[in-house]
């Protein structure tokens, strides 16, 4: 077994060489070891070049890797190889690896019987395994079959998951679903002669009858029934199947990507796969429960950890480059423009938007263009948190059950696994996030965008280097565990939001900090304010909260808390504007608002 | 930098192109290597599979699904007409009788026992793959399609809407700031690529598409008119299949922008010209954008072949650049510094910058990203 074979490496890393093929750009970053610990050192980014007129993603991965080479001196490449290993201290790699989202990302459609059951569980199976879903077929979706059959003909996926029934159960709606499929012949949006990926993972009893259907006209794989009661979710081998699919086929087809295969040391990951991997890690080392969001310039990905349930969704149009425009049709004019703290007549905006996305690796300029990006990701993360919460639902893995009662209160209330109040920790990602020119913008983006309730930490990812260190830590853990901490993560610091509304000016909770120092900072917060309270990152403080009797922290109106806080680069941010978040609706009121709250936490450059 | 990318639009007198011409499922190619052909010409064929119905007959005539072969009048692979009958029981008082009708006309591809459904397939519609361009073929994928060369001048877009036409090139407006109105459209223009300045207006679209003009080249267009042109906000520019009743091409992006001079020269030079045109735009990192393509000497490409295009290495001093982000969006002007050093912007962040030499000499440092080279000599 070679070592790409196997994921491992055969020989000692201590310079690596990691890069992520984005929808826009491709990153790189190399690892050395510094003494006993791996450090980041350098970054190097090239315009993606999956598509024309290049098509092959290889390109864009040696362009990044030659501005390493010359920002550190090391030589990398030997005309278009990667040398690897290391010959000395100057020359080579010990591994490359990398992951990948260009091309917009590994594309599935998903079949299931009934659309809440079934459909939803290979939706999750999809979208764990790192896919883009484009669309829930369902015996009961509403369409009518003729609607079906045109559907699964027009769409151009990558790969297909059906699903369907329980095992023992009837076979016939989800033969007719094969029968559909096969009637439609889908072609893959790769290469128009190969057979199109199809796996099948329903009624174990229909198997024979899919086979018969299908054998012929798709690359039909078979595997265990991701229902195979209806109490209990099997999601791991659908999943593990997509992943060997997503490396046989679908990346075989994509542009260049044989090559990147033949190039990296491990198996190529999809980027959402990688960093759902940190995610859950974080989690998972520190016993919380979290938010992360990867936010792009096509998609945004949510990831939530709660009671070690993961669950991760990718709202495949919302962006911060080719989907922005996406995300004023979505949100609407009127809640970008909430966050924008000066006058601006719509026309102009929605040219600035419309130009954003036909030139989508322009940065802005001005400062007014800045806080016009800063509202339009206020909105796309906000808007990407709703999906996440609509279909982060109980049931995941083997482990957790439900009962059909549970199934039909989802169904109808819609029921999330996302309790804000038990949220201990949010990663932002991304390069809104991770290139804000300041730290307190990326804090602020996030807060305003989620809302958190009660205490809640916030942190960023350095420079954008959580895919790369998730298909790291799939070879070498401890490389991964250090970079981590070392590079990637960065604390902002803890937000507390009382829950409630009050008059602006009226009192809304008294605090009490005391400093590891021993000072003490005594106050009250008043609804309407936004207050920072500097807290270096490596400091821990203890506040207690008297909230007024209609304000709640979690534990209940007007009880008070009191909680240990961890600082960041930011520090402790008081947030006394009320939750649910209310923006005044007068123009001149809500402009002044946000001027005063940006003031306070001295978000933005003043003149 | 070693390899410095920058995005730009080619804008040239002359240049040699090879268009890829691809069917969507495999078919059959109708030309050979060396072999002349005309934009109108179809150079591949395909038969797309007919649209299936799918019937349930073990509902319809109260059967098991494994019964229904007993009652089939068709079999798999038979023709039908509408309304003809696919399936019918016996019973023994005659009014009971059900018969169930083809709703279409085509084949029966196939009956199932264990859904109890028969699929029906109508006939395959045939695709035919023109060859876009006036050009000489170079190459044959069999069964999938041709590349097709020609010697032309070029002008790329950065947006556009509606797919591949062809028409002669007329110029409407008198300067490349003059905004497209009404009034400069007139019913001759019928089948046309008509040139435009800076802006269109909403009412000069609606006139177009009544004097029915096969395209429209413009510097800009209002987003609010595009919307209305459209009848949706479009979210994700990924466009080519829009039937708004002719192809729009933008130059230079949103709002009103004047048109560049080099574009609007070279197109003016060609006036009364054909040209074939693609409003088909996908803005990822390779991107396809809109183009205009006006062939030298049709169908007499010559033997030589070259690069199809240029990849360019990176930005020069003296290179001719249009800004493509405010505050100084859509001014075109020449490289006249690249620092090395990273320079703090208004926004705070530390980017790597250019300087910017205006025609009335005035100089901007503007982010590298920020600007677009008008390629092409």
């Amino acid at each position: 077994m070679t070592a790409q074979e196997s994921g491992k490496s055969t020989h000692p890393l201590n310079v690596i060489v990691a890069t992520d093929c984005g929808s826009t750009t491709t990153k790189a970053i190399l690892i050395e070891k510094v003494g006993d610990e791996y450090r980041q050192t350098y970054r190097g980014e090239a315009p993606t070049t999956v598509e024309a007129p290049f098509e092959d993603v290889t390109r864009g991965v040696l362009n990044a890797i030659a501005e390493i080479e010359e920002l550190s001196g090391r030589k990398i490449l030997d005309g278009d190889k990667i040398i690897t290993p290391c010959r000395d201290a100057k020359t080579g790699v010990d591994i490359y690896i990398s992951t990948s989202s260009a091309g917009g990302g590994l594309q599935m459609m998903v079949t299931g019987v009934v659309q809440n059951m079934t459909g939803e569980s290979a939706q999750r199976a999809a979208l764990g395994a790192g896919a883009i879903v484009i669309d829930v077929l369902a015996s009961n979706d509403g369409r009518l079959p003729h609607e079906k059959i045109e559907r699964i003909r027009t769409m151009r996926p990558d790969m297909i998951l059906m699903s369907g029934g329980t095992d023992g159960g009837a076979v016939t709606h989800v033969v007719e679903m094969a029968e559909y499929i096969s009637a439609a012949e889908p072609r893959p949006r790769f290469g128009a002669t190969y057979k199109l990926p199809l796996i099948y993972a329903g009624n174990k009893d229909a198997q024979p009858q899919v086979k018969k259907i299908l054998g012929e006209k798709a690359a039909l794989v078979l595997t265990d029934n991701i229902r195979p009661v209806l109490e209990r979710e099997n999601l791991a081998p659908a999943r593990n199947k997509i992943h060997d699919l997503f490396l046989e086929h679908v990346m075989q087809q994509a542009p260049g990507y044989k090559k990147l295969i033949e190039m990296a040391g491990a198996p190529i990951m999809p980027t959402p796969a990688a960093v759902g991997v940190i995610m859950e890690t974080i989690a998972k080392r520190e016993h919380l429960n979290l938010i992360g969001v990867d936010i792009g310039g096509a998609t945004t990905d949510v990831f939530s950890v709660f009671e070690g349930l993961f669950n991760r969704t990718v709202s495949a149009n919302l962006g911060m480059s080719y989907s922005i425009s996406n995300v004023l049709a979505e949100a609407g004019l009127a809640n970008i423009m909430r966050w924008v703290p000066f006058t601006i007549e719509e026309q102009t905006l929605r040219n600035r938007i419309k130009n954003k996305m036909i030139r989508p690796t322009t940065i802005p300029q001005t400062l007014d263009e800045l806080q016009i990006e800063h509202a339009i990701a206020r909105e796309a993360l906000r808007l990407a948190l709703i999906h996440h919460k609509s279909l982060a639902t109980a049931l995941k893995g083997i482990q957790q059950e439900r009962t059909i009662s549970d199934v039909f209160e989802q169904q109808q209330s819609g029921k999330t696994l996302i309790d804000m109040l038990k949220l201990d920790l949010i990663v932002g990602s991304g390069g809104i996030l991770s290139h804000a020119p300041r730290r307190v913008q990326s804090m602020l983006m996030m807060v305003d965008a989620y809302e958190p309730l009660g205490v809640t930490r916030l942190s960023v990812d350095s420079i954008f280097m959580m895919p790369h260190l998730g298909v790291l830590s799939t070879i070498d853990e401890k490389a991964a565990t250090d970079v981590f901490v070392r590079d990637c993560m960065v604390y902002l610091g803890t937000c507390v939001a009382p829950i409630g509304q009050g008059k602006d000016g009226d009192r809304c909770a008294d605090y009490v900090i005391t400093f590891a120092d021993g000072r003490i900072d005594k106050g009250a917060l008043a609804f309407g304010d936004l207050r920072l309270v500097p807290l270096a990152g490596d400091q821990k403080a203890s506040i207690a909260i008297q909230p007024v009797k209609q304000v709640n922290l979690g534990v209940g109106a007007g009880v008070s808390v009191t909680r240990e806080v961890q600082g960041g680069v930011v520090g402790l941010l008081l947030d006394g504007r009320g939750r649910p978040l209310q923006l005044p609706t007068d123009h001149a009121a809500r402009v002044a608002a946000l001027t005063k709250w940006f003031n306070a936490v001295g978000l933005y450059p003043t003149t | 930098m070693a390899h410095s990318y920058t995005p730009g639009l080619t804008v040239t007198e002359q240049i040699m192109v090879r268009r890829r011409r691809m069917l969507s499922l495999p078919g059959s190619v109708l030309v050979t290597v060396g072999e002349n052909v005309r934009a109108n010409q179809a150079v591949a064929r395909a038969e797309l599979p007919g649209k299936v119905y799918p019937l349930n007959l073990a509902n319809q005539l109260g059967v098991a699904p494994d019964e229904i072969h007993e009652y089939l009048i068709k079999k798999a692979g038979d023709p039908v007409k509408k309304d003809e009958i696919l399936a019918e029981n016996k019973p023994l008082i005659k009014w009971l009788k059900t018969e169930v009708r083809s709703p279409v006309t085509g084949v029966v591809e196939s009956f199932s026992t264990v859904t109890g459904q028969v699929l029906l397939r109508e006939p395959p519609r045939v695709l035919e793959l023109l060859g876009y361009v006036d050009g000489r073929i170079v190459e044959v994928i069999p069964q999938q399609g041709v590349v097709v060369e020609t010697d032309c001048s070029l002008v790329q877009g950065i947006f556009g809407i509606g797919g591949e036409t062809r028409g002669e090139i007329v110029i409407a407006v008198t300067s490349p700031d003059e905004a497209l109105t009404p009034r400069h459209l007139t019913a001759d223009m019928k089948g046309k690529v008509v040139v435009g300045g800076s802006v269109v207006s909403t009412d000069a679209l609606a006139r177009a598409k009544e004097v029915g003009v096969a395209g429209l080249v413009i510097g800009g267009i209002h987003d609010k008119d595009l919307r209305a042109l459209l009848g949706y906000d479009l979210g994700v520019a990924i466009t080519g299949t829009e039937q708004v009743g002719f192809t729009l091409i933008l130059t230079e992006g949103f709002g009103s922008i004047p048109m560049a001079g080099k574009t609007f020269t070279l197109l003016s030079a060609h006036a009364g010209q054909p040209a074939s045109i693609s409003g088909a735009t996908q803005i990822r990192a390779g991107v396809i954008r809109p183009e205009i393509i006006i062939p030298k000497n049709a169908g007499a490409a010559g033997p030589h072949v070259g690069a199809a295009m240029r990849q360019r290495e990176g930005i020069r001093i003296g290179d001719q650049v249009r800004i493509i982000r405010d505050p100084l969006f859509g001014k075109i002007g020449e490289v006249a510094s690249l620092p090395s050093d990273l320079q703090k912007i208004p926004t705070e962040s530390e980017v790597r910058v250019l300087e910017v030499r205006f025609g009335d000499g005035s100089r901007a440092m503007i982010p590298r990203t920020n600007i677009e080279l008008i390629e092409g000599a």
